[in-house]
This record gives C-alpha cells, sequence and structure tokens, in this order.
C-alpha cells in the first residue's frame, strides 16, 4: 500500500522548509514541493541587499543544493504552477497538466508585489523586486542607472536605496504616508532610518504619492508626483507593499480575508489543508486578533510547526515569537514582536551613536523592541516576549538596569 | 582548498574541501551536512549554525562581534567557551585541518 503523500504549494522558504522539516520529523511518505519559478528554492531577504549589490553570488543564496532533495526523497517540481486545489485537499492540478493526488496540502504560496495603478506603470525602466529574476535585471540595470526614483520606503525600498546610492546613482525615495517603514515600525525608529538615508545623500519626499510615470513612450524618463513635481529617472523602483496569493484557497472554497484564514495549527477551514508564511491569516497572542506576517523567521516556524503535525509528531497551536530584520548600510534594524498598535514607546541608548532600541509597550504591557545596532536588546527582547514581558518602561529606559538579570530573575 | 572535518554528535565525522572565502556554515549547506540550518542565511539573526570549535584551533579564528556574541546567547544547545556561529567562520588558508563539531541541535 503506498504510504501517505503531502503536496507542498510553493517552493518559498516556507515550502521548503515544510518539506525539509517533514523529513526531520520522519515522515517517510511522499513529499512533493511545487514551485512556479525555475531552479532550485533560493533566500528571498538578499535580493534586496547583498545579491543587489553584487557582494554575494548565486551559490550563497540556494537553500540547498540539487542533491539535498534527491537525499532527502523531495521532489521538487520547478517551473510548474498549481492552477487549483480541491477542497477536502486529497489532489492538486499543475499548470502542465498533470494531478497529484495526496493526503494533505501546505499552501505555501506567498505574496505578490503590489501594482502602482499609474499611467506609465508599464514603461521599460519601471520594475519590482520580488524574485531572483527581478534582482538579476535590477543588479544589471542598477549598474548603469543615474536617477533612481523609488516608491515607497518600506523595508525593500530603503533597502534598495541604499544600494542604489552605494551603487552611484543619485535616489529619491516618495512615501505617501509621513512614516517610512510606518507599518511595522515606530515614529521614533521611522525618524531616524529617514535621516539616515538623507545623510547618505537620498531624497525623501513624504505626504506625496505619484500621479503618474513619464516616459519617451517606451522607456521611462521620470516620475510625476502627486503635488506636482517632476523627478528624473531612468529606474524607478515599485515597492508599495504585496498581495497574498490567495486565490487558489478561494477558488477551493476556503475562507480569505487578508490571507489564507487559518487557526492556531496553521489549519484552514479543511483539516487536511493548511497554510502558512507570507500567504497565511492567523490568530496570534502577539497581536491583538490575527495578522499576516511577511518574514523569513514567520514562514520557516510555521512550516515547522505544520510539518510536525503532518508528520504525526505534535500537536500545538503556533505561538512563537515574530521577528524581523532589514540591512541599510551601516545600520541593523531588528525588530522582535509586533509593535504596531503601541501607545507609549520609550528609547534605550542614544540614536546619536547609532545604537538603540525602543521598546514599545500598549497598556503597559511590552509588545515589542525595534533595536539599530544593539542585537542583545534585540535578543533579550525576543526571550522576554516568549516567557515574560513583565518589563516596565521606566526600566527599559534605564541604561543601568540590567536586562539580562531582569530576564534571569525568577517567576 | 582548506579542509574542514564536521563532526557529528554521534562521532560520525564528514570532511569537505571547502573554497578560500567561504563560510564554515556555507560549506555545510553547500555539501549537504546536516545538522546546520541557517535559516537566516548568513545574516546573525538566528543562531541556528551553532558549532563547536575544536579548541586547540580557536585562536586561528576570527574575532567575535558584538552582533555573533549576543546571537550565541540563543543557541538552542549549550554555549560553550569555543562555542561560535559557523556562518562568521569565513574560511582561510590557516584553517585547513580545521574540526568542528556540530551540536545536538540548532532549532
Amino acid at each position: 500500500m503506498p504510504g501517505p503523500v503531502v503536496a507542498i504549494v510553493g517552493a518559498g522558504q516556507a515550502g521548503f522548509q515544510a518539506a525539509s522539516s517533514l523529513r526531520q520529523e520522519g515522515f517517510d511518505g511522499r513529499v512533493v514541493l511545487i514551485g512556479d519559478e525555475p531552479g532550485l528554492p533560493y533566500q528571498r531577504p538578499p535580493l534586496s541587499k547583498s545579491y543587489l549589490a553584487g557582494e554575494s553570488g548565486l551559490d550563497e543564496l540556494w537553500l540547498r543544493p540539487q542533491a539535498f532533495y534527491e537525499k532527502q526523497g523531495i521532489e521538487l517540481v520547478a517551473g510548474d504552477a498549481v492552477v487549483s486545489v480541491d477542497r477536502p485537499g486529497h489532489s492538486v492540478r499543475l499548470a502542465s497538466g498533470g494531478t497529484i493526488e495526496c493526503d494533505h496540502i501546505v499552501l505555501a504560496t506567498g505574496a505578490r508585489c503590489r501594482a502602482l495603478p499609474v499611467p506609465g506603470a508599464e514603461l521599460d525602466g519601471v520594475f519590482a523586486l520580488r524574485t531572483l529574476a527581478d534582482a538579476d535585471i535590477l543588479r544589471e540595470r542598477l549598474a548603469r542607472a543615474r536617477d533612481v526614483v523609488v516608491v515607497g520606503a518600506g523595508f525593500i525600498g530603503l533597502e534598495f536605496a541604499a544600494v542604489a546610492l552605494a551603487a552611484g546613482a543619485a535616489v529619491h525615495v516618495v512615501e505617501v504616508t509621513r512614516h517610512p517603514m510606518g507599518r511595522v515600525v515606530s515614529a521614533q525608529t521611522s525618524r531616524f532610518f529617514t535621516k539616515a538615508h538623507r545623510g547618505w545623500g537620498a531624497a525623501i519626499s513624504l505626504g506625496t504619492g505619484v500621479a503618474r510615470i513619464l516616459g519617451d513612450g517606451r522607456r521611462v524618463t521620470g516620475v510625476e508626483t502627486g503635488d506636482g513635481r517632476v523627478l528624473p529617472a531612468d529606474l524607478v523602483l515599485i515597492c508599495i507593499g504585496v498581495i497574498p496569493n490567495a486565490e487558489l484557497a478561494h477558488d477551493a472554497g476556503l475562507t480569505v480575508e487578508n490571507g489564507i484564514v487559518v487557526d492556531e495549527l496553521l489549519q484552514t477551514g479543511a483539516p487536511a489543508i493548511s497554510a502558512i508564511g507570507d500567504c497565511a491569516n492567523f490568530p496570534t497572542r502577539f497581536a491583538s486578533g490575527r495578522v499576516r506576517l511577511e518574514s523569513v523567521q514567520n514562514g520557516v516556524d510555521q512550516a515547522r510547526e505544520v510539518a510536525a503535525r503532518v508528520a504525526g509528531k505534535r500537536v500545538a497551536p503556533y505561538d512563537k515569537v515574530p521577528w524581523f530584520w532589514s540591512d541599510q548600510r551601516d545600520l541593523k534594524l531588528q525588530i522582535a514582536g509586533i509593535t504596531a498598535g503601541h501607545d507609549a514607546a520609550v528609547l534605550r541608548g542614544d540614536p546619536e551613536s547609532r545604537g538603540f532600541s525602543v521598546f514599545c509597550f500598549k497598556d503597559g504591557r511590552l509588545l515589542g523592541v525595534e533595536s539599530v545596532n544593539r542585537p542583545a536588546d534585540h535578543i533579550i527582547a525576543r526571550r522576554l516576549l516568549e516567557r515574560d514581558p513583565r518589563l516596565s518602561p521606566a526600566q527599559a529606559a534605564d541604561e543601568s538596569y540590567d536586562l539580562k538579570a531582569h530576564m534571569a530573575r525568577p517567576r | 582548498m582548506p579542509s574542514i572535518t564536521y563532526v557529528h554528535p554521534d562521532g560520525s565525522r564528514e570532511a569537505l574541501d571547502v573554497p578560500l572565502g567561504t563560510s564554515v556554515m556555507r560549506g555545510a549547506i553547500l555539501n549537504g551536512v546536516d545538522g546546520i540550518v541557517a535559516e537566516c542565511g548568513g545574516e546573525m539573526m538566528c543562531a541556528t549554525c551553532h558549532v563547536y570549535v575544536d579548541e586547540p584551533q580557536l585562536d586561528r579564528m576570527p574575532t567575535q562581534s558584538d552582533d555573533e556574541k549576543a546571537m550565541l546567547e540563543f543557541t538552542a544547545s549549550e554555549r560553550k567557551p569555543n562555542s561560535r556561529l559557523s556562518c562568521q567562520l569565513v574560511v582561510t588558508p590557516e584553517m585547513d585541518g580545521l574540526v568542528v563539531y556540530l551540536p545536538e541541535s540548532q532549532v
């Protein structure tokens, strides 16, 4: 009798981890990992950092070499899309025509870049950055770009801006809100990074959107902002957030609301279908209600949890502390927890020294910590949030108060 | 190419030729050595590429950054004086013959 089959839809970091963890958990049935991009599964974070800058190559991008998949008995189907999944979760259909019969489906479909609906967005020289193919084009075009306009000042936009400046281009960042990275960081951290980028030589326009992208009929020549200015551009990066890839789930009759809705076990309404990573909307004690997170940590930790459950090893509610990072030139931003919705933020350390943390609280409870070049604070914050975040704003702000001792105190 | 030996908790050994300039972590990943996870890809965010460096060879290793020291607080297996993050051990000619011991678990 054939053993059980797990089909993993999406071969990004979460999908890869699910496949790998199934084997680590002793699952001995078939594991089929299906990705619509060609080639081996790779890491996305370097695409806007070291890989984009040409400091690291393809070899450093692969999550594992080809031989790993053979050795682990993971059937990697690359360059083929899943066009439908059935509601009980017993088969997936491929664009190439085949059907894979299975016992469990893991949706790790990720997200795609949101398009900017303005005239001119289709011009040559206007790009998004999500995939290796995107990064390869950008790497080449960046080498000869003179005027770069970045639309959207999130992590990707600012990381790209830092690399573009270092590559010698003039860079102008246009952000529709008043707060760069404002969806994920406090006003203090946002202001610090705005100042840092300006100090490096980038122009940043806040509180204005893009009215249209200008071109000579074929190639981009500039960007017209919402407030009527024309910024010259021979390269435009649109990075205004992502849309979760939830269409397969929707078409299968599963609940979709800002991503694929799952319960605390990361199961959809159909018990044989789970969803993980950027596409999954899940309940967590680290936010008020549900969230959908876009990060390596979230994808990897959720993949491990689902793999353990599917392999029959462990059934536990998903409960990992979220963490994030961003590298912008000599600044390493590390975030533990989800700081959105805080009502108080205190500073530990001095932003002038370029090493500080912002501890964010709500109703006196620690929600999360944003650290810039302060890795020890970040690590302590992860531990605190995991266990018992009973830290007062006054203690957090007092540099002479020993956080490590606080963490180790008996409860 | 310098030869690096990875010793598993059960005592089994894998000796690999790792190119100069590559990290001890990446050398393991590219050659499919189990026991190194490296979920952050070498960004010093996860502490899942923890190794114990053979004690007599410790002084041949690059110095530890504050980032690495902080991350070593977060290893799944016990931190010892010879604990290092293998993503920070970039292979130099002097590292030929290096022996690293893999911990019981990385996560």
